[in-house]
């Protein structure tokens, strides 16, 4: 049986007449797409294109080697998410580490960090890792920390999603009509700042849910806005609202400011991460415990950075399937698995036979 | 890190034809013969413990090869200051399933080493097993045209164990599924033909079927809607990011058999308790030997081989 | 990144609240949102709630909680 593709995308599509490349920039909607196989299902003429968001995939190397270096040199505890831990650094990752006697701890919460570092006590940090939906935690936890007297640092690589979005936008070689934007983001956010970026670029921006039903919803959106050639931001995902949570951007302001950060296969971005305020300066782990570690190096064939601006598709790179794997990944789009090329090699890529 | 291990370092120096086809049990003359080690943390879970699940587990693989049980020996290595409390219940737990499963321990040995050296305690069981004449099971002999049934919801017991020892602070009706399967099986092979017979313990379903797809040399269908898996199951699986499909079971099993026996399969599993939400998840075809899924979206694509240890996500 | 579930708020303790699913109950904080109440659906990320709505609106709009309710 041939399926017809979901919803209306199949006659949008048609009545639109041409191809057309959305990008998702949210590890989460990668995985739900590719879990769910709905690539497959729509018609060709819509490209769906995975983006940087995920935020393992764009933490640099020499993130996680300060992290090792911390807790060998200065016998500091880390906390960490699972999704962390087996990220390789320039030589190792933090599972390693750990089973070299680095102190790491998994939490599913930055809130576990908190009462495990008040519990046990002695000089620990936990591994600020994240977009806008997580950074609300992290600064309500880090702020707690600091009312409670807990002694737990913060190694910050938290990241903004609009910022790269437009490097997306400004990369050379890039073709994105559309965007679908992250559901959970957008909670916090709200429409704004994809606003923004409609009205510069001329884009359309939906914000979409995770289940497959949903993202097919976002799609629809977006194929009538081209059509009627009025691009713009709406959520078609009912738990985004478009004024997002402003009593979490208010914990993040408190806790947090924009600042220039690196990412991983797309270099510096100006005012794209997210940096303690001067009032927690004391919780900064790069400045309490400075170490000198080597600067991050990529595979020179690895192609991370084309994918991840949806210049390149993963079997485009000469490593992918051979020397890079899920086992033994080289480059951060294979390591996390919302990697594209994680979830490409898992679910079979395009098509199976 | 453990097949590996199987496979670079004990098959060269170890291999014989049996461990190669690497079934849930081997045979020593006429008679099955199975072992495995129990090194569950923690020790106490919802649903058993680490001694019922160390008869369940031996008990579950003889049966795996149609095998009824005729008698374990079981090993102890426990931690210096272990309460005996916590050792008369697990030994009560074993004795308690030695009576489910219809067999009893023959033999057993214990090792006291200095804390630290064990984590409490660690259970090796073995079990030889009779199989009935004429019936021969093997994950070689999946057939395309055959149809592909589950015992019951998948999951439970791994979504359990990881829980508890994530610490994700859980209170669930959530329990591990560990039970032996020997009469369940033995109804089953009494009342049909059937080819394979495996349970999806460590990796769950997605990592038993691509084994059985591998040795049989064919591609197995699935239906991703028609697979059981319980409301709290699959909310622990969301928190964490984790596939159902990649959780082990301890008290279920797959079933390959030929389509023409699928209804009287269904029939004699609905009638034993443990099996009562069995159902049939897909079908025996030509392929690589791989797993595909149809997913609930209406989409085929690649179930794969899981990766190795689960940790939570949130991203 | 941002597995974050919808889950039904049974009980609210200053910061903090019992949020639950079928045959799943946990602890989480409250800090992030304002004006939730008891039978609420609460989006849960990182052991945080980061937005409230409604039962019924939860129920109508997220198929994710629909599918649930026709599964087992």
């Amino acid at each position: 049986m041939g399926s017809d593709p979901p919803g209306r995308t199949g006659e949008l599509s048609a009545e639109l007449g041409r191809t057309i490349t959305v990008m998702e920039v949210c590890g989460t909607h990668t995985v739900s797409i590719h879990r769910s196989g709905l690539d497959r299902l729509l018609p060709p003429e819509v490209r769906l294109l995975s983006g940087p968001g995920c935020p393992v995939c764009v933490t640099p190397t020499d993130y996680i080697d300060r992290a090792m270096a911390m807790a060998f040199r200065h016998g500091v505890r880390l906390y960490t998410f699972g999704d962390l831990l087996k990220v390789p650094g320039s030589r190792e990752s933090l599972a390693d580490a750990r089973a070299r006697g680095a102190e790491v701890d998994v939490v599913a919460s930055p809130e576990d960090a908190l009462r495990l570092a008040s519990s046990r006590g002695g000089p620990s940090a936990f591994l600020a890792v994240g977009f806008e939906t997580t950074a609300p935690t992290i600064a309500a936890a880090l702020l707690q920390a600091r009312d409670q007297g807990v002694d737990l640092a913060a190694l910050c690589a938290m990241k903004l999603i609009p910022p790269a979005m437009e490097a997306v936008l400004e990369a050379p070689g890039t073709r994105v009509d559309a965007f679908l934007c992250p559901g959970h983001v957008a909670v916090i956010t709200g429409l704004e700042p994809f606003r923004r970026i409609s009205k510069e670029y001329g884009v359309p921006c939906v914000v979409g849910g995770f289940e497959p039903p949903e993202i097919v919803r976002a799609l629809e959106r977006i194929l009538q806005m081209l059509l009627d050639e009025e691009p713009g931001a709406e959520s078609a995902y009912p738990a985004a609202a478009a004024g997002g949570n402003p009593a979490a951007r208010r914990m993040m302001d408190r806790a947090l400011v924009p600042c220039d950060t690196e990412w991983r296969g797309l270099g510096i971005i100006p005012e794209s991460g997210l940096c303690l305020a001067d009032e927690l300066a004391e919780m900064d782990a790069a400045r309490r415990w400075p170490v000198e570690v080597p600067p991050a190096e990529d595979d020179p064939a690895c192609l991370c950075g084309e994918v991840l601006t949806g210049s390149a598709e993963p079997p485009d790179c000469p490593l992918f399937g051979e020397r890079c794997t899920p086992r033994s990944p080289v480059g951060p789009c294979m390591v996390s698995s919302e990697g594209s090329c994680a979830a490409w090699f898992k679910y079979g890529g395009r098509g199976l036979d | 890190m453990t097949s590996e291990l199987v496979e670079s370092l004990f098959l060269p120096r170890l291999g014989t034809e049996q461990l190669r086809a690497g079934e849930d049990s081997g045979m020593a003359g006429d008679r099955a013969l199975s072992i495995d080690s129990f090194t569950v943390t923690p020790q106490d879970f919802p649903g058993g413990d680490i001694g019922w699940l160390a008869v369940c587990g031996t008990v579950n693989d003889l049966a795996m090869v149609g095998a009824r049980p005729a008698g374990l020996a079981a090993a102890f290595v426990l931690e210096e200051g272990l309460a005996g409390d916590d050792l008369a219940r697990w030994a009560d737990s074993m004795g308690h399933a030695c009576r489910e499963a219809g067999t009893e321990l023959v033999a057993a040995d214990t090792k006291v080493v200095e804390r630290g050296a064990a984590d409490r305690a660690f259970v090796t069981t073995a079990g030889v097993g009779v199989i009935p004449k004429g019936v021969r099971i093997s994950a070689a002999l999946a057939a395309p045209g055959d149809t592909v049934l589950v015992s019951g919801p998948v999951g439970d017991h791994g979504a359990t164990i990881l829980s508890l020892r994530e610490g994700l602070g859980l209170d669930a009706d959530l329990k591990s599924d560990a039970a032996p399967l020997v009469e369940p099986v033995a109804a089953l092979l009494r009342a049909c033909e059937v080819h394979t017979l495996r349970d999806p313990t460590r990796g769950g379903l997605a990592q038993t079927l691509n084994e059985v797809a591998a040795a049989s040399r064919c591609r197995i269908e699935l239906d991703e809607a028609a697979i059981p898996v319980r409301p709290g199951v699959r909310a622990v699986c969301d928190l964490v990011g984790i596939d159902p499909l990649e959780m082990a079971c301890e008290g279920r099993f797959l079933a390959v058999l030929p389509k023409g026996h699928q209804r009287r399969a269904m029939e004699v599993l609905a009638s034993q308790p443990l099996c009562r939400s069995a159902a049939v998840i897909g079908r025996v075809g030509e392929g690589p030997g791989d797993v595909v899924l149809r997913t609930r979206a209406g989409a085929r694509r690649l179930l794969a081989m899981p990766l190795g240890e689960h940790l939570p996500r949130i991203c | 990144m941002c597995l974050a579930v919808p889950m039904k708020i049974v009980q609210m303790d200053g910061p903090e609240a019992t949020v639950e699913l079928p045959g799943v109950r946990k602890r989480v904080r409250m800090d992030l949102v304002e004006g939730a109440s008891v039978g609420d659906y609460a989006l849960i990320h990182a052991g945080y709630a980061i937005t409230v709505m409604p039962e019924e609106e939860a129920l109508e709009t997220l198929s994710y909680l629909r599918e649930m309710a026709d599964g087992l």
